[in-house]
């Protein structure tokens, strides 16, 4: 016997009508990007060198930190939107589900790092 | 179709970059010891490796994505000028490869 009602057998498993909401996550974090994105290569290019003093200074003015937590946070979310669309067309079966769930937590972890350490040095607790 | 397949590979990889990127500020944050040891292996030769590959998935994914975002206007979509904005791409994120390549690279651009 299942536990499955049957109004649920009968509807299957259509839309969770969440595929828009990734679509649009999708855009809206990769506009967002181009200009992070650019911004913070053009940074570490003109950095006069990459000693701890320098980068801390770096990190520390206030809108560099702010911008760097940006720039995580929404490159983070829109790799995870990507990979994971790429596992769910190239990984199949039980190996998907396991590779979802290890994904999302690995980004979580990235971009709870990224900011946690902006913050560190940003509040003047690196040196 | 090979664009949108490269512009999958392209991202793949950034992904590993911010990994990367996310280890480098944590040594940052642990002190001048730990950055000092980090940097040390940041400065390998298959880092360099992976920054020049960066440079040039980081100019394709944007010039790729920048056309994506003109598609979802509806513009662009017809076969001709697909296949031309292919060769657009392709050319434009070469072009900014070598130029941020050289600029990351070239000779006292960095001490590191």
């Amino acid at each position: 016997m299942s536990l499955r009602s049957p109004l649920g057998r009968v509807l299957g498993a259509g839309s969770a009508k969440e595929g828009v909401h990734h679509w649009w996550m999708q855009r809206l974090t990769s506009i967002a990007l181009v200009p992070l994105t650019i911004w913070f290569l053009v940074s570490l290019l003109t950095l006069p060198s990459f000693e701890h003093v320098t980068v801390i200074s770096w990190i520390a003015q206030s809108w560099t930190a702010l911008l760097l937590i940006l720039f995580i946070l929404v490159a983070t979310w829109h790799s995870q939107l990507g990979v994971r669309v790429v596992i769910e067309d190239y990984v199949h079966g039980g190996a998907k589900t396991l590779t979802l769930v290890l994904i999302t937590f690995i980004h979580a972890l990235v971009a709870a790092a990224g900011v946690f350490a902006v913050l560190k040095v940003a509040f003047g607790s690196a040196s | 179709m090979f664009t949108s397949f490269a512009n999958r590979i392209t991202g793949v990889v950034m992904s590993v970059g911010l990994l990367v990127l996310v280890y480098w500020l944590m040594s940052v944050a642990s002190g001048t010891a730990a950055y000092t040891r980090a940097i040390a292996t940041l400065s390998l030769p298959i880092f360099k490796l992976l920054y020049a590959a960066l440079l040039f998935t980081f100019s394709y994914h944007l010039v790729a994505g920048i056309r994506h975002l003109v598609w979802d206007t509806g513009r662009g979509m017809e076969r001709h000028q697909s296949q031309k904005s292919a060769w657009v791409v392709i050319i434009v994120s070469v072009l900014l490869t070598i130029a941020f390549i050289y600029w990351a690279f070239c000779p006292g651009a960095h001490q590191s």
